[in-house]
């Protein structure tokens, strides 16, 4: 067994790979051997991982059900029998609507992180390699975009096109990716002039080739990177419109949403708003470490 | 028969008051199956030249041929097929997340070629390295190598016209000699016609029969090898530069202090 | 002849995922006024070697000699607090790029002047004077206009010679230059070297110039180690390095194509690994 666990492992790290499959793997196998080494990062991951299992279990997981009231029981505090972190003001069990919480996080945050930085990575990329007219009209829209405060644009969508978590989601890329256009523009203008662009146009490759096949290869992992690093933001702006009753609207059971609840009672039963105000703190924490840690394994300027 | 023509050409870049004239009135020809060299200090227009040839540079007026078709604005298939370029750095003329395999192969493709595999292998083959380099990526690679590899994807498309732009520079010497090896035993299978920019007049010398010396954007002369090595230029600033690259004389500077 | 500089035994080790790598492996030399040439192909640990004697390896690497004396002294001894005083003060070092090592937002003269007054208690119009005096040593015309520019205003040329002028305000014993004229066109390099060259003779400075072109070295220099694979594997005279004898020195030589007569084709260099596992040369002046 470990002979052929340290065969596979050389074969890995081989440099002389013999495959397009070996090559990739090995180069997949390094990153994470390099990813691995930052233990902050390795926390941050498996905080993320206990939170997609927690999500993927729910039903399993959860003691009680997330919308079932209990008035007899309501507000009852940290470690009461059953109810291991209290219940809310209609006597639902918090750790249950913390733990289905978790899918509507996850949701929101897979939907933007999927929007926004592609959104971006277009206009960009495009603004950025082709230059002239064409660069400045997009980037004087990205510029109108940034100029707003992110929640009260994303509250303007919201109102206009009506609360709810598709729209709070929506609302919310739309007013994310005005950043990583500016750092894929800025990333294609580097790219755009270097010798590797000049050797594929010489071979006769045409503009749509170079943007999508030579740089977005390379401004993917800084986007990575950055969305990371953003992702407590954009939960804490899905919680933030949650609290503001723009969100996800009740029973459901998003984190923010719950805060806004809570709020209420903060000053006599305190746990009904801070426990879902950990978890936030907690997942945005782990991305942002996790971030860190992609930081050093993707930064294309390190990776010799 | 030229390969290569170029009539008063003229390249600049910006516009109005920030104007800079790259290169100026620039005329020569290149023969089919020559080796031609362009030399010059940095800024006196000798890349930019080569760089208006295949259509990187935005300005420029004046006529350039190849093969005896004067070439438009826009620069066509057929242009890539026959022309093809070797550049300075092979550190950075090598996309840092491609492999070698993936690199040649978009090329041939890009080139309609369908027999991949194969003809991957004979350009591995024919600069030198062997079928075990072909599925690293640059990082795995010595400068040496990344040159090699960056020659095989310039002979990909099986050109007849490769321009070399200061091509072992970044190299250590030993290198050098071996890439500069390569391209001479290359030229003679493929018959290649070479336009070559270097600063290194040594080099020049043992790869080229024809020079052009470049100041400040112009060619100010242009001389056979054989009047080279013989130092018998005929304008001033030709001779300037060979004795300056001979190398730094302690009888010289002890005559000045 | 006394010694400026007597390294013995210098080591330089990064540690790697597969396992220790040896840059440098054992190097011993000695210095005295003079103008030392270290040559050598890319990785074959010359630069290392300047950097070890400044104690500029950053960790993980690690540097490790029985000793490094800069007049008697041992600098491995030393403080990282002492050695910071003694880079610059007495030991000082030019890149191979004045771009990267001029901060891009001061002006030249103010760089100067900052530098004559970390290492010397003068005031200002004093460190003024000396700055304007360096510009003049190092043969640049208008020192006042020069003062006053910019990095990005001043050419290739123009920008190493000030950062020599940079690194000899504090009158060093001692200085290290790292291909400094590589990035320079011929014209401009054989000015700089001049300017080395005088200051060497005229304040009885040691220079150890690192390059990698040996034709450079030998009609720069005094003597010339030559670095294989981390190692001395041959020393000599400057002038006789072309009757140098260790065939990874001849290789070298022959590699080059040469400017007065013709070759078919370039001698290539056959690589012997016991070079690399022979002993380093020790100093033998």
């Amino acid at each position: 067994m470990s002979d052929t666990q340290t065969g596979l492992r050389e074969w890995l790290l081989t440099d002389t790979p013999h495959s397009r499959l070996q090559a990739r793997l090995s180069a997949l196998y390094h990153g994470w051997l390099s990813f691995r080494s930052n233990s902050l990062a390795m926390f941050g991951l498996s905080i993320l991982v206990f939170l997609l299992l927690m999500a993927a279990f729910a039903p399993l997981i959860a003691p009680h059900d997330p919308f079932t009231q209990d008035l007899g029981n309501r507000l009852k505090p940290l470690g009461t029998e059953s109810h291991l972190l209290g219940t809310d003001s209609l006597g639902r069990d918090i750790l249950s609507r913390l733990i289905y919480g978790s899918r509507i996080t996850l949701y929101i945050v897979t939907l933007v992180a999927l929007i926004a930085p592609l959104a971006g990575l277009l206009v960009g990329t495009i603004a950025g390699y082709a230059g002239g007219w064409i660069d400045v009209a997009l980037m004087r829209i990205t510029d109108i975009f940034l100029a707003f405060p992110r929640l009260v644009l994303a509250l303007a969508f919201v109102a206009a096109l009506g609360a709810g978590i598709e729209n709070a989601v929506l609302a919310i890329s739309l007013t994310a990716w005005p950043p990583y256009a500016r750092i894929a523009r800025a990333e294609t203008l580097t790219i755009r002039n270097s010798d590797f662009i000049s050797a594929v146009r010489l071979q006769g490759a045409g503009p749509v080739r170079i943007i999508t096949k030579h740089i977005w290869p390379l401004c993917i992992s800084s986007l990575i990177v950055r969305v990371t690093l953003d992702m407590a933001g954009i939960i804490l702006a899905a919680a933030g419109l949650g609290f503001l009753g723009l969100g996800a609207q009740p029973p459901s059971p998003e984190w923010g949403a719950m805060i806004s609840e809570g709020r209420r009672f903060i000053l006599d039963h305190w746990w009904v708003a801070t426990v879902p105000g950990l978890a936030i703190f907690t997942v945005s924490l782990a991305f942002n470490l996790l971030g860190d840690g992609l930081r050093d394994v993707l930064d294309p300027k390190d990776s010799k | 028969m030229s390969a290569l023509s170029f009539e008063d050409l003229n390249i600049w870049f910006g516009e109005g008051r920030d104007r800079v004239d790259a290169v100026k009135h620039a005329t020569f020809e290149v023969a089919r199956g020559e080796s031609f060299g362009l030399v010059g200090e940095s800024g006196s227009g000798k890349s930019t030249i080569m760089r208006a040839l295949t259509g990187l540079v935005p300005h420029c007026s004046g006529r350039m041929a190849v093969n005896d078709q004067p070439l438009g604005r826009k620069r066509d298939k057929t242009f890539y097929k026959t022309v093809q370029m070797v550049f300075q750095d092979p550190y950075a003329s090598l996309h840092p997340r491609q492999s070698v395999d993936q690199i040649l192969s978009e090329t041939l493709r890009l080139h309609g070629f369908r027999d991949i595999d194969p003809r991957i292998e004979k350009l591995l083959d024919d600069v030198g390295l062997g079928p075990a380099f072909r599925f690293r990526y640059p990082h795995q690679l010595s400068g040496g190598q990344r040159q090699r590899v960056a020659i095989a994807r310039a002979l990909a498309p099986e050109p007849s016209i490769l321009l070399l732009d200061e091509p072992t520079s970044a190299l250590d010497v030993s290198v050098q000699a071996e890439i500069l090896n390569l391209l001479t035993d290359l030229r003679a299978e493929h018959d290649l016609t070479f336009l070559m920019v270097s600063h290194d007049l040594a080099v020049v010398a043992h790869m080229c029969e024809r020079i052009a010396v470049m100041q400040a954007g112009e060619i100010v002369e242009v001389l056979s090898v054989e009047e080279m090595r013989a130092m018998t230029p005929s304008h001033p600033y030709t001779k300037q530069l060979l004795e300056a690259s001979l190398g730094y004389s302690r009888s010289e500077v002890e005559a000045v202090v | 002849m006394t010694e400026l500089l007597d390294v013995k035994n210098l080591w330089v080790r990064f540690p790697t995922r597969k396992g220790v790598f040896d840059a440098v492996r054992g190097v011993s030399f000695k210095l005295g006024r003079e103008r030392l040439g270290i040559v050598g192909e890319s990785g074959s640990g010359k630069s290392m070697t300047g950097r070890a004697i400044l104690r500029l390896i950053r960790a993980p690497g690690e540097v490790e000699a029985d000793y490094i004396k800069l007049d008697g002294e041992d600098l491995l001894s030393k403080s990282e607090a002492d050695m910071r005083k003694i880079r610059g003060d007495r030991i000082s070092m030019v890149m191979q790029d004045p771009k990267f090592s001029l901060n891009p937002v001061m002006t030249i003269g103010e760089q100067l002047m900052e530098a004559y007054r970390l290492h010397s208690k003068g005031g200002k119009a004093e460190a003024r004077k000396r700055a304007l005096e360096m510009l003049e040593a190092v043969s640049i015309r208008d020192p006042e206009r020069v003062m006053r520019a910019y990095p990005h205003e001043v050419s290739g040329g123009m920008g190493q010679r000030i950062m020599i002028a940079m690194m000899l305000i504090p009158d060093p014993d001692l200085l290290i230059a790292d291909e400094p004229t590589s990035a320079l066109d011929v014209s401009v390099q054989g000015q700089v070297l001049e300017i080395m060259d005088k200051l060497v003779r005229d304040r009885g400075m040691g220079l150890i110039f690192i390059s990698h072109d040996l034709n450079l070295v030998s009609q720069f220099c005094d003597r010339v180690l030559i670095m294989y694979a981390g190692r001395v594997v041959e020393t000599c005279d400057a002038d006789k390095l072309h009757e140098a004898k260790h065939p990874y020195t001849r290789g070298l030589l022959n590699s080059l194509p040469r400017f007065d007569a013709p070759q078919k084709r370039l001698e290539v260099l056959q690589r012997d690994p016991a070079w690399a596992e022979a002993e380093s040369v020790g100093p033998d002046a």
